[in-house]
Parts: C-alpha cells; sequence; structure tokens
C-alpha cells in the first residue's frame, strides 16, 4: 500500500494540474431545471396514458395528434432525455477513468439521446400532421 | 474503472494475538491494522486483550497502553488528545472519528481499527495526507486583500463573523473526505469536503476580496462538482460539522454569478 511516488513533479503542480475547467453550473443547474420540469410533465404523461389504454384508437389518435399535446410530449421527452443524459453523464465521469472510454461513452449516450428524443417527436409531428 | 476490492497482496490477513496480563477482570479486544513497509507482504489485524480497569475511557487511551506496554512497534498519530489537533483520525467500529473523543464504551464488543479509508498507508494506522494537503494548500487558505491594511485590525459585523461558525471549527482531521465514495474514486481530481469547507470559509468570509477568484479556482466538473449531496461527510465528522451543506452554499453562489 505504499504509495509509490508516480513523477518527481511537486503535489501541489499534479493537484493543480491543468487548472480549473471553468465549467459545470450549466450542467449543475439543468440538472435541477429538468428534474422540477419533470414533476409536472410526467403526471400529465402518466394521466394520458392511462386516459388512452381505455379508449378506442381513434379517440387515442385524436388525442395524440392535437396541438396542446405535440407541445407537452415534446417538452416531456426533451425534458426526460436530457435529464438521463445528464444523469448518466456524471455516472460514466465517477467510474470511467480511461480518458478515451469515457470520451467515447459520452459521445454515445449524446447521439442516442439526441436520436431519441428526435425520433419521438418526429413520430408525434407525423401523428399530428398524418393522423396516424 | 473504480476499484471495489483490494488487490490480494493489500488484503489484511490475521496477525499476532497478545492476550490480557493474568488477573485482569475486564477486558476488550482489540483488532488493528498493521502494515510495515519495511517488512511489507500483506496488512495484519494483530489482536490486543486490554484491561480496561487499568485504561483511561477512550480508544486513544488503549492505543497508548498497548504502544507503552504491550507492543512499540504499532505506530499512529495523535498530539492534543482533546480533539482539537485533528491527528488521530482512524477508522473506529466501521466510522471514521477521533481515538482521542471516541469512547470505548460506545463500541460494542471487539473494537476494530484501521487507518482512513482509501489513502496509501504510510505505516499501520499512519495514512499518506500529502496529496490532500496539496489540495488545502491549492484553495489558498488565507485572507486576500488588495485593500490597503489598516492601522488596527480588519472588521467585520456579528452577522458577518457568524457567517464563520460551523467552519472555523474544522480541525482538517479528514474524517469527511476519507469516508466521501466520490473522494475514494476520484480523489486526484475532486478536492473533497474538508477542503471545499475550508475553501467556503474564505468565500464566506466579510474580509476577504478574492470570492470570485476562489469562486473560479473550484468551477470545475471534478473540483466541486463530484459532491453528489451523499451526506457521508456531515455524518462523520467528529467535530459537528456540515461540509455538504458548505459545498452546497458554493454551489448556490456558482449559480447566483452566472
Ligand atoms: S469538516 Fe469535520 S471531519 Fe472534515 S476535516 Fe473538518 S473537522 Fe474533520
Ligand atoms: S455530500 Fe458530497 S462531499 Fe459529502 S460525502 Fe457526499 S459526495 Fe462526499
Ligand atoms: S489527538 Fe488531537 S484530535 Fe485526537
Amino acid at each position: 500500500m505504499a504509495n509509490a511516488r508516480r513523477s518527481l513533479r511537486s503535489e501541489l503542480g499534479r493537484v493543480r494540474g491543468l487548472g480549473s475547467a471553468k465549467e459545470g453550473v450549466q450542467h449543475w443547474w439543468m440538472q435541477r431545471i429538468t428534474a422540477i420540469a419533470l414533476v409536472p410533465l410526467s403526471l400529465w404523461f402518466v394521466a394520458g396514458i392511462v386516459f388512452v389504454i381505455d379508449v378506442d384508437r381513434a379517440t387515442a389518435i385524436q388525442w395524440l395528434g392535437s396541438p396542446l399535446t405535440l407541445g407537452l410530449m415534446s417538452l416531456f421527452l426533451i425534458a426526460l432525455i436530457y435529464h438521463a443524459v445528464l444523469g448518466l453523464q456524471v455516472v460514466i465521469e465517477d467510474y470511467i477513468h480511461s480518458h478515451a472510454t469515457k470520451l467515447v461513452l459520452l459521445l454515445l449516450i449524446q447521439f442516442a439521446g439526441f436520436g431519441l428524443a428526435a425520433a419521438g417527436i418526429i413520430a408525434m409531428l407525423l401523428i399530428t400532421i398524418y393522423g396516424g | 474503472m473504480a476499484e471495489l476490492m483490494l488487490a490480494a497482496k493489500d488484503r489484511p490477513v490475521e496477525g499476532k494475538k497478545f492476550p490480557a496480563p493474568a488477573g485482569a477482570k475486564r477486558t476488550r479486544t482489540f483488532k488493528i491494522y498493521r502494515w510495515d513497509p519495511d517488512v511489507g507482504g500483506n496488512p495484519r489485524i494483530d489482536s490486543y486483550e486490554v484491561d480496561l480497569d487499568a485504561c483511561g475511557p477512550m480508544v486513544l487511551d488503549a492505543l497508548i497502553k498497548i504502544k507503552n506496554e504491550v507492543d512499540s512497534t504499532l505506530t499512529f498519530r495523535r498530539s492534543c488528545r482533546e480533539g482539537v489537533c485533528g491527528s488521530c483520525a482512524m477508522n473506529i467500529d466501521g466510522t471514521n472519528d477521533l481515538a482521542c473523543t471516541k469512547y470505548i464504551a460506545d463500541v460494542k464488543g471487539v473494537v476494530k481499527i484501521y487507518p482512513l479509508p482509501h489513502m496509501a498507508v504510510v505505516k499501520d494506522l499512519v495514512p499518506d495526507l500529502t496529496q490532500i494537503w496539496a489540495q488545502y494548500a491549492l484553495i489558498e487558505p488565507w485572507l486576500k486583500s488588495d485593500t490597503a491594511a489598516p492601522a488596527r485590525e480588519r472588521p467585520q459585523s456579528p452577522e458577518e463573523r457568524a457567517k464563520l461558525d460551523g467552519l472555523w471549527e474544522c480541525i482538517l482531521c479528514f474524517c469527511c473526505s476519507t469516508s466521501c465514495p466520490s473522494y475514494w474514486w476520484n480523489g486526484d481530481r475532486y478536492l473533497g469536503p474538508a477542503v471545499l469547507l475550508q475553501a467556503y470559509r474564505w468565500i464566506a468570509d466579510s474580509r476577504d476580496e478574492a470570492t470570485g477568484d476562489r469562486l473560479d479556482n473550484l468551477e470545475d466538473p471534478f473540483r466541486l462538482y463530484r459532491c453528489h449531496t451523499i451526506m457521508n461527510c456531515t455524518k462523520t465528522c467528529p467535530k459537528g460539522l456540515n461540509p455538504a451543506k458548505a459545498i452546497g452554499e458554493i454551489k448556490k453562489l456558482m449559480v447566483e454569478r452566472r
């Protein structure tokens, strides 16, 4: 367990490293904002799903295709996926210490998040425009 | 990846046993982590039976008694023996604490003593604090002011002074930082609760004029934002301080100044 000296650099030089990145507030702040936004949006989403389960197809499509649903659903998807990506980013930064692996994983979750949100919103648009 | 297990060579094995002196009526077993760089090999857990009728009430009393009377090779740090110097921090009965303010009576059964978790070990119960002291130096823990020094002291209102309560009492024992999972995984870049509480102590000081620079220096995904409010730090602090709250205050200021 002895502390194998990694280099001859002074300890202060090492902990100062490349300096502070001068970022992190945005990430932290957006995590709170999306969390707060998700409280009403999730309630609305669950209520909507409960409603849709019990009605016939035409009524369901009519509800899904309404501009209000389109707007709220898009907001819900963006908030949910944004929040999930920010959360996953934290987990990856916490546990993955290899710089290359970390970079690849961070890019992957961002592309995946962007793709999922785009697919969801396009699907909703198609329902609104073409009625399913 | 974060390492969840010790390497085979670092896992403690059962060590020597030192029985209580004949005739002792009220004894307690202390199991203590031992590792000597000059000997190397796996760390040992040695057992010492201590006669409580011939020992002071604190865990540190037992350690000193063992060192004086049973096994002089046992190595640990201590100085003030009254909870103000921060030297005797160690892991006692599964939590980080000061050996000098921890009653033996408050531990049930065998008293297990390890060095502060997840630090490199210098010897036995002495952790290597080189990095954490450098991190303390990084936050530049002294008053910074560009205003010419007044003829007398720099005045502070009672309200301004009150903002330092809960901060100035920190004795830098590092019980908190070494209990923080984020500090375990990313201690090379995350500053940890003790150093961040100290950073806030200077940010909150009305006499200091470098608040913005101090915040600049902390605004970093690793230095500050590895804190996920797990609260181990606050739970373990032997001085009853709340480093998690101090970190929360820094994060609030980061948002406020955007
Ligand atoms: S905040 Fe408490 S536990 Fe942490 S270093 Fe200071 S006194 Fe020790
Ligand atoms: S609140 Fe922050 S500093 Fe304290 S133990 Fe948790 S992660 Fe560590
Ligand atoms: S010996 Fe000073 S704090 Fe315990």
